[in-house]
């Protein structure tokens, strides 16, 4: 109390260069960030959690909109996709123990993968998306189905019975949940594309890869999110 | 930048020398050290002006609307500008004011002194929630500019995807604004969590601390519901998506839910750290220890879980299973009891004490009896069968002005007079700042007391006119006059408040380290305290020991008093 504190300008020696100034050790700053990225994944669930309460709200209500909608939706394509998240989750687990390793081209090549699988993933999806648009197959204000004869997508509206009132809603919640899923496919992109950048220069090491791993969960994040949205969405019923 | 040497010349003012040359507001200078500092406390000083402005913005509003409401039919303005007054009244002092004020501002200041820490956890998360509120602030502006906004604050579908007013700007403020609020949250928890000073164990936080963990919970928890509700709404007015709109098979009354889900747990959000100052002011002023510390912590927990479990009182008449608002209700009876605990513990802390009416104090005491009204009127609402008869009328607007202004308002300026000695090195005209607290409790009862009358006896909230009215009940106009007059002298007192604290930046006496007497952290280091808080980490102990410190006239602060055993492992007497 009564010293001067002429000590916040210069650092001590043994300080180092990736600890910021308010922590006392790198390991108080990693589990503190690491307790801030939880928190956020956090905060993200719930986000998801309105649309998931909308799904549960309107499947319950009206089952017959959704055991009939989902057939237009491909099963394959979702099926490819799931696996193509859940390949990039491994690689990007093994970024993580690369880091830890101080194996700087495995960090970079695992990265790379990553960001490869999530591009297939928007490709894919972008491939769904356009052919919905084609079929007028939108959201519930956008809903003009196409009919076109003898095309696979329209097939179900024979084979299922009639169509109920209202199928547009499936749509809305399924390009809701899809669209924002998407959108965090595309942000966790960027992240990882950084992430890259600064592995190639080689700026992590096993003293210090928080980064890699806060991005890490952030992306398992995304592709359990897309792990619940598969089978919810594509895999309803008979 | 940085003055090295300045702080090796000052002498440290713990003993209250006055304030150090080398501190937090004189360590850098220029607007960029401002904008894109990562200091905390400067952090704070700027949501400060950020959010009084607002208030003050949104203070204008509701005196345009009280002024109307003077006389029945127009007074000053049209249905629609009325319309829009309460509504950006509302939607103001919620998301710019009210939400972000104790947190942002108090929080961000005092949390890291309390815990003895040199910051927050995440400094830069902290400068981007001020910049998201600065965001959401202009995206409000803009609104304003675009059209205005009628919904009310609560954007209730389907007026909302259809009025022709500026709906998605207003809501894409409100949406910003919720990431500002979450990344505070985020931030507090971590730091309360892995930046506690050694020896500070939970039970030895202090409970401002306490009430901002529980704060920042609720946070974290509801406001991404906002998030996503307010897409869903902007995504229905641009796409047509459906969910809220019964033309396409939505149901509008999920947005309520969706809403209230969120929108209950953040009045938690205003009225909890309002909680944690009381906690902090009555035992100091009072001068005794805390009555029934972990009480107080607890209760502060268990607010913010059960308050996720009430949002239905806000719905019981928009269509409901019996069942469910049976089960809302009584849920709604129970989230009292913590308040209760809190309100009881703090009279039990003022017995017997030393009381004095400091200028903090007398809006703790205001506090007391204005949060007591506002929360017992809350149960009138939480019953179903009276709830029915006083849903929507102005019985409701004065039970949520008595906790929101009364309760969370009146906290954050006792809190703000309590820790502005330490933020700005300046004490204020004692004698003004009492007389600005009297002011504002009056203003507050003048204004809001007449409504529950009004309420009770049928009169609804948001109406332009009430001609209609005066045939059966003659007196409403009376009640409005008296409403209204209440309204001017809340202002007055808002500008006492206001002009006394301006004043003391510039012609206040230095402030000593210890004003008050308190034994929290934050009081051994220097007013302003330097830029990175303590030269070293100390050590805490007990934060209620208000009297191991005595008053020194010399300074006009208190020091710790003399020990009389020699410093050492020895136990040192007990305080009680
Ligand atoms: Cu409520």
């Amino acid at each position: 109390m009564t010293e001067p504190h002429a000590a916040l300008a210069a650092q001590p020696a043994d300080h180092p260069p990736h600890l910021a100034h308010h922590f006392d050790t790198l390991r108080q700053q990693f589990e503190a960030g690491k307790l801030g990225m939880w928190l956020f994944l956090v905060t993200e669930i719930l986000f998801f959690g309105g649309l998931f309460c909308a799904y549960a709200v309107y499947r319950a209500i009206h089952p017959e909109i959704f055991v009939f909608a989902h057939h237009y939706l491909d099963k394959n394509l979702g099926a490819v996709n799931t696996a193509v998240l859940i390949f990039s989750s491994l690689t990007m687990a093994w970024a993580v123990r690369c880091a830890q390793l101080n194996q700087r081209r495995g960090l970079v090549a695992c990265l790379a993968v990553t960001l490869v699988c999530a591009g297939v993933f928007l490709g894919v999806k972008y491939v769904e998306y356009s052919q919905k648009w084609q079929h007028g197959l939108l959201w519930a204000g956008w809903f003009k189905p196409v009919d076109e004869p003898g095309d696979p997508a329209n097939a179900p509206s024979g084979e299922h019975g009639e169509q109920p009132r209202d199928v547009g809603i499936f749509f809305s919640i399924y390009f809701l949940m899809t669209g924002l899923h998407g959108l965090h496919v595309v942000g966790g992109m960027g992240v990882i594309a950084w992430i890259l950048v600064l592995a190639a220069r080689g700026r992590f090491s096993s003293q210090y890869y928080a980064p890699v791993d806060f991005t890490a969960l952030y992306w398992h994040l995304v592709d359990l999110i897309w792990i619940f949205l598969f089978p919810l969405l594509y895999l309803i019923g008979p | 930048m940085s003055q090295t040497a300045a702080g090796a010349l000052t002498p440290e003012s713990a003993d209250g020398s006055g304030p150090p040359a080398d501190n937090y507001l004189t360590h850098a200078h220029g607007v960029r050290s401002w904008l894109f500092t990562l200091d905390h406390k400067r952090i704070a000083v700027m949501y400060l002006v950020g959010i009084l402005g607002s208030f003050v913005l949104g203070g204008v509003f509701a005196l345009l609307v009280r002024t109307e409401l003077i006389r029945p039919g127009p007074t000053i303005m049209s249905k629609d500008m009325y319309n829009h007054m309460f509504t950006l009244h509302g939607a103001v002092m919620i998301f710019l004011f009210i939400i972000p004020g104790i947190p942002a501002v108090l929080g961000n200041f005092a949390l890291p002194l309390l815990v003895g820490a040199k910051d927050v956890a995440f400094p830069r998360l902290n400068l981007a929630s001020l910049w998201l509120w600065m965001i959401g602030a202009v995206f409000f502006v803009v609104t304003l500019h675009v059209g205005g906004l009628d919904t009310g604050w609560t954007f209730y579908t389907p007026y909302s995807t259809e009025t022709p007013s500026a709906v998605i700007p207003a809501a894409l403020g409100a949406f910003v604004l919720g990431f500002s609020s979450i990344f505070t949250g985020i931030n507090f928890i971590a730091t309360i969590h892995k930046l506690r000073a050694p020896g500070m164990t939970w039970f030895k936080m202090p409970l401002f601390c306490w009430a901002l963990y529980a704060t920042a919970i609720i946070q974290v928890l509801a406001t991404p519901v906002l998030g996503i509700t307010i897409l869903l709404l902007a995504a229905e007015r641009v796409l047509e998506v459906g969910i809220f709109n019964p033309k396409w098979g939505g149901d509008p009354v999920l947005f309520q839910h969706f809403f209230w889900f969120y929108s209950h747990p953040a009045v938690y959000i205003m009225i909890l750290p309002g909680m944690g100052v009381i906690s902090e002011v009555v035992a100091v002023f009072s001068r005794k220890h805390i009555f029934g510390y972990r009480f107080i912590a607890y209760s502060s927990v268990a607010i913010a879980v059960w308050g996720f479990l009430v949002w239905g009182h806000h719905m019981f008449t928009s269509g409901m299973t019996p069942l469910a608002a049976m089960i809302f209700s009584a849920l709604t009876f129970s989230v009292s009891i913590p308040s209760a605990i809190k309100v009881f513990n703090w009279l039990a802390t003022m017995y017997k004490g030393s009381i004095s009416l400091a200028t903090p104090m007398c809006y703790a005491l205001a506090f007391l009896f204005l949060f007591g009204i506002g929360g017992l009127t809350g149960l009138f609402l939480g019953t179903l069968s009276t709830d029915v008869h006083l849903h929507d009328t102005y019985f409701v607007v004065a039970h949520f002005h008595y906790v929101m202004f009364g309760g969370a308002m009146i906290a954050f300026l006792a809190g703000l007079h309590y820790w502005w000695p330490k933020i700005t090195g300046r004490r204020y005209a004692e004698r003004w700042g009492q007389l600005g607290a009297l002011l504002t409790f009056l203003g507050v009862n003048l204004t809001f007391f007449p409504q529950f009358i009004l309420g009770s006896r049928g009169m609804p909230r948001r109406y332009y006119d009430y001609a209609g009215l005066l045939d059966r009940h003659p007196d409403f106009q009376q009640l409005h006059v008296l409403s209204s007059i209440g309204a001017y002298l809340t202002a007055v007192a808002i500008t006492v408040v206001l002009g006394t604290l301006i004043h003391s930046v510039f012609r206040g006496r230095p402030a000593p380290a210890n004003p008050w007497g308190g034994a929290t952290l934050e009081w051994q280091c220097a007013s302003p305290p330097p830029y990175d808080n303590f030269a070293s980490t100390p050590t805490a102990g007990d934060p209620y020991a208000v009297d191991e410190f005595e008053y020194d006239p010399a300074i006009d602060g208190y020091v710790r008093r003399s020990a009389p055993n020699p410093p050492g492992p020895c136990p040192v007497p007990s305080h009680d």
